[in-house]
């Protein structure tokens, strides 16, 4: 019989020459099994003469507790390395893209009056909606263009054979909400309007905002502090210089024309101002009593302002669009920059 | 309205810059739209005088002159105008002269050789002056021009002109009196116009006038003006100030006329008196009566025209255009000259409808000062006596309608004016501005009692006022004020679909939003939807976007198209937007769609999975995306043919009572048609029908395990899936949680005209688990149902 010296030797030896968990535990079972190497040791004890029997006993112990805590230290480290060469061969390369459906992008259109009604949302105003084949008394007449007016010429009307007419402003669907809602009333109201003219800076078809407000002390420095604290909001800065001419329109008076400094230059001038320092961004008014009085609003008791932009002009500023026709082209080149 | 510094500056004495005088006219109201020099930046440019003239010896189209500039010696010049010729007075450019050109360059005069002849400077025509744009030959200077001149002092060349924009209320701003009011009441400077005399008379002769349309003309003033030099010309101040208000030169007395316009905003016309029989009718024209009018063609009148007769015929179109017969011509000795008022609203959109253009009908159309026939009239007689002499007979002015020369008083009270500009303005402010308005007022408890001055027509109402008082003090002393106010709480509905949401579904699955025209092409809507009655417009922009769309499809076709010729092939656009419709009524009716088109591969050009063409079910599976969000509604799929449709591959979707849309690939032919060349597939949604959803309501979760049961089963093939499901309901049994098909199969091992399917069950009671026993005979009964409904069989 090898001695336990021998024994616990050759023990350590194969140990730390397993490569593998199986490997050890054949280790284990070979030396610590139920007939293992040094199972047996423990069963020769008895054999041995009562006076030596107990130092034997704890010689074995001992050499079983040393090699029980190099089986698990070498189990422990197998487990590492099989656990670091997993790791390593898990790899992947993180740059590589991400398996994904692109995502697409709204029009520049939609985010630009998405951001007007958020804007006006917050000063109260709801919206409301308007049919773009109308009749001549919403688009002109109640609003104070008898026919044959001059101001008629202004706009160029896309007829259809029974008299209706495409709008030329979403005015009209002021109008409307005024015939169906009593004051006090705070509406804007987006859409398509047509006007028949095309070039390089006129589409036949684009969009307004129109807005309005009546109550019972509504007035023009109203107008010009929500005006103003529009443009302020919808470009992002805390100083804007507006300023307000008078001009003429049929369905408001008095009557401006809203100017607002050049954002691309600060007001110095440059080709997008055409050299003024101004941009003119809205047509805009008190309600003309007419106009009331046409909707069956008593304009001795209320007074209001109503003001209409072109959606594509602020959108083109605020995204530094220099092509009004590349709005509708719909080339996803163009599209996708708004995603 | 084109206005001269130097005409403007005549009335009105300010020595603020023309900078300060344009920003003023824009602030208040009348836009300065352009400011240009009368001429270019020239220099040493004299009178010169052609003592000689002859033909080049050596080019056909070159003469040769001798010309005195005024210089000590007489000049050879060569020049190769056509109307160059001795007597001449024509600018000369000196030697040394610089001539700025239209491309920024500068010509310089030097001494030259032409085809061998020497040549001592250049004669002018108005274009290299800068004074126009195109010009025949040399401008020609009146005989009395002094020799040597300068030619900027002589023509006053140093002057600019504003265009202002003059709005549609201010036909009072369409003449220099008008704008040098205007620039008077917003500069708040003196005007200094000066007035008019009489004009001394030399016979009583008078023209009979008979006005029978008194509705549209309430004043007609008269004049007959004897014996006047037919071949006097128009001298050049007037013919300088005429050209620099975009006015052309015709002749002396027609000239006179437009100067009146001009000056003073009245219309007015000559006729030539022998031309005219037995006296002046203002009449409605006879439907069908025609007349050649100045301009050389020949009108039809319908009888709501206002004309000018003799005893005989229409003579002119009233307010518009004088007829050529009786138009004043180089053999007129003896005229009649006209100085009307018309109505505006029996002028307006007239001209128009005849597809003329004049500024006479500009200034009616828009109102004229109706106190100021008989005025003009005494300055046109002025200055055609000047000009062509001849003898003057008396005035004779028919006022149908006194009340023409009476304003209606307007009540202005001070609260009205804070309600509506949102400042106070005292008395003092308030008076001061009326009193530079030319108003006459008083004041009373209301407030003020005020009379408009005849020439501002525009100020009828108290807001036309608060309007003026606004802007003469400009809109800057308004405070923009950002006021408080109740807040308005809404009820955000929380079953309202919301249209951005469904645009951001769209996106987040990579579809870019489409803004395409309402109006396409007749012919790929007639493609798109032949069974749809269309509605064209009248006067579309071009023949192709003629009629309104009742689908969006053919604006995102047209859209795939463009993208695909421009190597983009893998498109999705989406677009929100109406369609039209003619409605039973005969009304048009308007429907919002949401409409989408996919075409190219599913995915982006990548490593990591395999890629392939979309199908149906890529659209539909994008479009059952959209239905899921409106809980509550139960929608179907029928196979269904559409005209823009594969009969195979397209769909009808339905809820339980309206038709939602259709989906499917594009019609082979059409796609062929727009040269798509690659399958391509489409989706349109009526918005009106997935704009409402439920609430969600909370139920209960089973504690008790789910079963799952799968069947293989045999079915003719052409089995829709739908049925298979409408079978399994069938059976209806509560413990059937879910339901779903998981497999479809046909080929190796199946008989031809069959398939394969696999459904699987989803069992779960709320009471207990369930037992085999049970389920079995649960599945049994899915199973008969599938027999009986189907003829499936099980595998």
């Amino acid at each position: 019989m090898q001695s336990l010296l021998e024994l616990m030797g050759q023990a350590h030896e194969q140990i730390s020459q397993a490569v593998s968990l199986a490997a050890l535990d054949q280790v284990r079972v070979q030396y610590l099994g139920k007939t293992g190497l040094l199972t047996e040791q423990l069963k020769q004890l008895g054999k041995l003469p009562h006076e030596e029997r107990k130092a034997a006993g704890a010689e074995i112990n001992t050499a079983k507790q040393a090699l029980t805590l190099a089986l698990d230290d070498r189990k422990q480290s197998l487990q590492a390395e099989a656990l670091n060469a997993r790791l390593q061969a898990e790899k992947v390369d993180v740059t590589l893209p991400g398996r994904r459906m692109d995502t697409g992008s709204l029009h520049p259109v939609t985010l630009t009056i998405q951001r007007i009604s958020e804007i006006f949302a917050q000063l109260g105003f709801s919206q409301a909606e308007g049919p773009e084949i109308e009749d001549d008394f919403h688009n002109f007449t109640a609003l104070n263009i008898p026919e044959s007016h001059p101001a008629r010429a202004m706009h160029d009307t896309f007829y259809m054979d029974s008299g209706l007419l495409l709008r030329t402003h979403t005015s009209s669907v002021q109008v409307r909400y005024m015939e169906n809602n009593p004051p006090p009333l705070r509406i804007i109201s987006p859409g398509r309007v047509y006007r028949c003219d095309s070039d390089m800076t006129h589409s036949p078809m684009f969009h307004q905002v129109e807005g309005l407000m009546v109550d019972e002390d509504v007035t023009f420095a109203d107008l010009k502090g929500i005006l103003e604290a529009f443009f302020k909001a919808f470009f992002e800065v805390d100083e804007l210089p507006t300023r307000f001419r008078a001009t003429f329109f049929p369905f408001t008076e008095p009557s401006a024309e809203t100017d607002i400094q050049c954002v691309h230059c600060g007001g110095a001038g440059c080709r997008v101002c055409k050299g003024t320092g101004w941009l003119e961004v809205m047509g805009c008014g008190m309600v003309h009593p007419n106009v009331l009085k046409n909707v069956g609003i008593d304009s001795e008791k209320y007074t209001g302002f109503a003001f209409g932009f072109g959606v594509e002009r602020l959108a083109m500023l605020r995204y530094e669009i220099n092509d009004l026709r590349v709005m509708f082209d719909n080339d996803v080149r163009f599209l996708k920059q708004f995603g | 309205m084109k206005v001269s510094e130097k005409w403007l500056r005549e009335w009105i004495n300010t020595p603020q810059t023309l900078d300060a005088i344009a920003d003023k006219l824009t602030m208040s109201g009348c836009e300065v739209e352009s400011r240009d020099p009368v001429a270019t930046a020239f220099t040493s440019i004299v009178v010169g005088h052609v003592l000689e003239r002859e033909k080049h010896p050596d080019a056909d189209k070159l003469s040769v002159c001798k010309v005195d500039g005024g210089q000590g010696e007489i000049l050879q010049i060569v020049c190769g105008a056509s109307n160059v010729r001795a007597g001449l007075k024509v600018p000369l450019a000196l030697i040394g002269a610089v001539l700025p050109l239209p491309d920024g360059a500068d010509l310089k005069i030097k001494k030259g050789k032409l085809r061998g002849i020497e040549s001592f400077g250049m004669l002018c025509s108005s274009t290299e002056l800068g004074m126009s744009d195109k010009s025949d030959g040399l401008l020609e200077l009146p005989e009395d021009a002094p020799v040597g001149a300068d030619i900027r002092d002589y023509l006053k060349l140093n002057d600019e002109v504003i265009e202002l924009a003059i709005t549609a209320n201010r036909g009072d701003c369409m003449s220099m009196i008008g704008v040098a009011r205007e620039t008077a009441l917003v500069m708040d400077v003196p005007l200094n116009v000066p007035e008019i005399p009489a004009q001394a008379t030399q016979h009583t002769d008078t023209f009979p006038v008979d006005l029978q349309a008194t509705d549209a003309c309430p004043r007609y003033v008269g004049r007959i003006i004897r014996n006047i030099n037919p071949q006097a010309t128009t001298p050049i101040w007037m013919q300088e100030k005429l050209r620099r208000a975009g006015i052309r030169s015709i002749s002396a007395t027609v000239d006179v006329t437009n100067y009146v316009l001009l000056e003073l905003g009245q219309p007015m016309h000559a006729f030539d008196l022998d031309t005219l029989q037995s006296g002046i009718v203002v009449r409605y024209a006879k439907a069908g009566e025609t007349l050649k009018m100045l301009d050389g063609q020949t009108v039809t009148l319908r009888d709501d025209t206002l004309v000018i007769a003799d005893a005989e015929k229409a003579v002119a179109m009233a307010g518009i255009m004088g007829g050529e017969p009786t138009s004043v011509t180089d053999a007129t000795r003896n005229v009649f000259l006209e100085s009307a008022h018309f109505r505006p609203h029996k002028i307006m959109g007239k001209a128009r409808s005849y597809g003329l253009q004049t500024d006479s009908a500009a200034r009616f159309e828009r109102g004229v000062d109706p106190d100021m026939p008989v005025k003009a009239m005494e300055r046109a007689t002025q200055l055609i006596v000047d000009i062509c002499g001849g003898e003057v007979g008396t005035v004779v002015d028919t006022l149908a309608d006194p009340s023409l020369l009476h304003r209606k008083a307007i009540l202005l009270r001070p609260e009205r004016i804070r309600r509506v500009l949102g400042v106070t303005m005292d008395a003092a402010t308030v008076e001061g501005v009326l009193t530079r308005l030319n108003c006459e007022f008083s004041q009373s408890e209301a407030g003020w009692q005020v009379q408009a001055p005849l020439a501002r027509f525009d100020l009828n109402i108290e807001e036309d006022l608060i309007e003026e008082l606004a802007r003469v003090r400009g809109y800057d002393a308004i405070p923009a004020e950002l006021r408080p106010r109740a807040p308005r709480i809404t009820q955000p509905s929380e079953t309202a679909v919301k249209r951005e949401h469904l645009r951001q579904l769209l996106v987040a699955r990579g579809y870019q939003e489409a803004v395409t025209f309402s109006f396409v092409d007749p012919k790929m809507e007639a493609t798109l939807a032949p069974t749809t009655e269309s509605i064209a417009l009248a006067n579309p922009i071009s023949a192709d976007l003629g009629v309104m769309r009742s689908t969006l499809w053919s604006g995102l076709l047209r859209s795939v198209a463009y993208n695909l010729n421009r190597q983009q092939n893998r498109v999705r656009l989406f677009e929100i937007g109406p369609a039209f419709f003619q409605g039973e009524d005969g009304k048009p009716q308007q429907k919002t769609m949401l409409s989408g088109v996919l075409t190219g591969n599913l995915y982006p050009e990548q490593w990591g999975q395999v890629n392939r063409s979309v199908d149906f079910y890529d659209l539909k599976g994008d479009v059952e995306t959209l239905l899921a969000q409106v809980s509550g509604t139960r929608f179907h799929f029928a196979p269904v043919a559409h005209a823009a449709l594969h009969p195979g591959q397209s769909a009808e979707i339905m809820t339980d009572n309206a038709v939602v849309g259709w989906m499917g690939m594009l019609h082979p032919q059409i796609e062929e048609q727009l040269g798509l060349e690659q399958p391509t597939y489409l989706f349109e949604l009526d918005m009106a029908l997935l704009m409402q959803r439920t609430l969600p309501k909370y139920q209960a979760v089973s504690k008790f395990p789910a079963i799952r049961r799968d069947l293989a089963l045999l079915v003719r093939e052409d089995t829709l899936a739908v049925a298979l499901e409408n079978a399994v309901k069938k059976a209806a049994i509560p413990q059937l949680m879910s339901y779903y098909l998981f497999d479809v199969y046909t080929g190796k091992g199946i008989q031809e005209g069959q398939k394969s399917v696999a459904l699987s069950l989803i069992l779960q009671d709320f009471s207990r688990t369930l037992e085999d026993a049970e389920i079995n005979r649960i599945v049994n009964a899915v199973v008969t149902s599938l027999q009986e409904e189907v003829g499936a069989v099980l595998r």
